[in-house]
């Protein structure tokens, strides 16, 4: 089936290009984990199968960026740009767009019509800048979940609890049974998005996180209903002191493996019990918006062209770009990477109970933009810091709310 | 001088002086250049770019006011002076035991220095494994009974900096040690001889005669040391990548997480800028103290 998907999608790509100059186009990404590279590897077998342009893979690992988008930004102040390069949705390219250095896509998007089905729009209004677009959007990412371990709690004599509450109730039971209550890593942007994702949409609403976030009202985050995060924060981080690992991924193994009971993780640790062979609602069982409010942010990745000299390498940008957004290779891509497409119309039958909840938020439109696309890169290293900080200290709630509530003072 | 003119100053040794053209051009614009390029936009508000928008002194303000810059400052101290003890410490220790003329010498300080030709990240990598609670020492320990032992540093915030100095240790101590061989041979034997005579103690020796004598060897070891002590950075990011945490966060890898992670320049530049002025601050009035007084004597 496989093959007769491809030699189709081929086909289709072939009949939409008229000339035939053919390029070899390196796409810098930093999918490296297992599911990750096989789904980028989707993107690659596609854009092979146009049998003129070639993908040549230039994965430079390190999560956010760290490492890829450093190279990015210097080959292309260097003249020697990439041919395409992953970023997150929002302001961490927005510069970059303002400076001319990547290829503009509007007439392509209107060809093909992308506002018609791009669903939500506003993950296009990320990628625009005074009315011109920058970038394809290729998946929908979200951190308001929190995943338990079904088998955990049965041995502690509990239910498996629904809401952030009971779960914070269930914690001395787990506890007399021998198992953590929940497992954090403790790399910055773990307690970060934790507490300022997941623990303020989730417990405060979504329009108190607007009026921090994107409006940077500064004294309602240093003011008394924003103080639930912050406590919140302090329980979660008693709740997570049995376990000592640094990366996602083994926090995750650890409540694969009944050692902890819960992890608060974006959509991501999915792919890890997926590996695991543990079914959704039956294994596992997962809480969009810690179950108290069902909202999803909007994160995900996107794919910017930096401009080319060669009008070859052009061609293939844009085919890559309008490949990317295709409905087949939407399918094949968010199926193995674990996220949500960008399209409104496609058949996502294959997906499983969590995706479906996903699904079924984005259908309703309870939906908020990523901190990324609110915030400057360096403000959210800055609260990613403080926040780190507070999560491996013996840091007061009211102390980090303090210092929280400045860091939104001087944002930018 | 046989010629009759009186020498000029700019042709003499003219040949010379064109071949090292290359060179003052390096260290002119790549060196003082760049220097200097960076100091002036650290008062600018560059972000992802630099871009010449005057702040003044907005990014020192800034930086000193960052709790996670403190911990960093605070960190290079503790393990600055720690390291710097210890290695030079270490390594005289290590070549006092060598030169006693013992059998295998050679294998010993090939052993010693083997550390010092692997790069930091090898050398992170490794102790963060023999470091690790599950795998590294702690669990050998365990394995042959001592159920209890505890060793893990990296995962505790208070202890975690010690477990970079121990690394840090590991591979700098051998260079120290060689230095020092080199110096021990260097004193004369009748120096040895005369203190045998007047019935001195080797290690008194050891401490009170040859030790003051290998000043200038002690002045390069101090010199090498605190280079590396300064630049500290890959061996943090592959051991524990400033973690847990913050707790071994450390100058360096602030200045680069600020420019590359935080896409803040401004506020990178305004780190290294303040970095430059520590060294200066202790290197200026050090080293006219250690060679200024020199050229006098001479």
């Amino acid at each position: 089936m496989k093959t007769f998907k491809f030699s189709a999608l081929a086909a289709s790509a072939m009949a939409i290009a008229t000339s035939a100059p053919a390029a070899d186009l390196e796409v810098v990404h930093w999918w490296t984990s297992g599911g990750e590279a096989a789904a980028v590897a989707e993107f690659a077998k596609a854009l092979d199968a146009t049998g003129k342009h070639k993908w040549i893979d230039g994965a430079i690992a390190g999560g956010g960026g760290t490492n890829a988008i450093p190279a990015v930004v210097s080959r292309m102040l260097g003249g020697d740009p990439v041919g395409a390069a992953q970023f997150n949705h929002g302001r961490q390219a927005e510069e970059l767009v303002a400076e001319g250095l990547f290829l503009d896509l509007t007439d392509l998007a209107e060809k093909e019509g992308w506002r018609d089905f791009v669903f939500p729009t506003s993950l296009l209004d990320a990628c625009t800048l005074d009315g011109r677009l920058y970038c394809v959007p290729v998946n929908i990412h979200s951190w308001q979940w929190i995943w338990l371990n079904n088998g955990a709690f049965a041995k502690a004599g509990v239910d498996v609890p629904s809401n952030w509450g009971e779960f914070v109730a269930s914690a001395d039971a787990l506890r007399a049974a021998g198992v953590a209550p929940m497992a954090t890593g403790s790399q910055a942007w773990q307690s970060s998005g934790l507490i300022t994702n997941v623990l303020a949409v989730s417990l405060v609403g979504t329009e108190a996180w607007a009026r921090v976030n994107v409006q940077k009202d500064a004294a309602f985050a240093g003011g008394p209903e924003y103080a639930a995060v912050f406590e919140a924060a302090e329980v979660a981080r008693s709740l997570s002191a049995d376990i000592e690992v640094t990366d996602w991924n083994l926090a995750t193994a650890a409540v694969i493996t009944g050692q902890a009971a819960a992890q608060i993780m974006g959509d991501w640790a999915q792919g890890e019990f997926a590996v695991a062979n543990a079914v959704a609602g039956e294994d596992y069982t997962c809480l969009p918006g810690l179950g108290e409010n069902k909202v999803l942010q909007l994160g995900g990745d996107a794919f910017y062209f930096p401009k080319n000299k060669d009008a070859d390498v052009e061609a293939a940008q844009l085919e890559l770009a309008s490949l990317m957004m295709s409905k087949q290779v939407q399918v094949n891509f968010n199926l193995k990477k674990g996220s949500l497409p960008v399209r409104g119309d496609v058949d996502l039958s294959a997906a499983n109970d969590c995706m479906r909840q996903g699904l079924a938020i984005l259908a309703e439109g309870n939906v908020l933009p990523g901190g990324d696309m609110a915030l400057t890169r360096d403000t959210v290293e800055s609260i990613n810091d403080l926040m780190v900080q507070f999560w491996n200290s013996d840091m007061s709630a009211a102390e980090v709310q303090q210092k929280y509530a400045a860091l939104i003072a001087s944002a930018d | 001088m046989s010629a009759s003119k009186r020498p000029n100053f700019l042709f003499q040794n003219l040949a010379s002086k064109i071949a090292s053209i290359p060179m003052i051009l390096t260290a002119v614009v790549i060196f003082v250049g760049c220097t200097l390029w960076t100091v002036a936009y650290s008062f600018t508000g560059s972000r992802l770019l630099p871009r010449w928008r005057w702040v003044g002194l907005d990014q020192y303000e800034r930086l000193w006011e960052t709790d996670r810059w403190m911990i960093s400052i605070n960190n290079l101290i503790l393990y600055g002076i720690l390291m710097m003890l210890f290695s030079l410490a270490l390594g005289f220790l290590l070549a006092a035991l060598l030169d006693q003329k013992i059998r295998g010498e050679n294998v010993f300080r090939t052993i010693f220095l083997y550390p010092y030709a692997l790069s930091f990240v090898v050398t992170g990598l490794t102790w963060q494994w023999l470091l690790n609670p599950d795998f590294g020492v702690q669990k050998l320990v365990r394995d042959l009974g001592w159920s209890r032992f505890e060793f893990a540093p990296l995962t505790n915030n208070d202890w975690a900096i010690y477990g970079v100095l121990l690394a840090g240790l590991w591979q700098g101590s051998g260079l120290v040690m060689v230095l020092m061989l080199a110096g021990l041979r260097g004193i004369d034997q009748d120096v040895w001889k005369a203190a045998r005579v007047d019935g001195i103690s080797t290690w008194k020796t050891y401490i009170f005669i040859v030790l003051p004598m290998m000043r200038p060897i002690f002045v390069t070891a101090v010199v090498l040391v605190a280079t590396g002590i300064i630049k500290i950075f890959d061996l943090i990011v592959a051991q524990t990548d400033g973690g847990p945490g913050l707790s071994t966060e450390v100058p360096a890898k602030y200045v680069y997480d600020m420019m590359f992670s935080s896409q803040n320049l401004g506020q990178g530049f305004a780190a290294s800028t303040t970095m430059l002025l520590v060294v200066l601050v202790i290197i200026i009035p050090w080293s006219f103290y250690e060679f200024g007084g020199r050229r006098d004597a001479k």
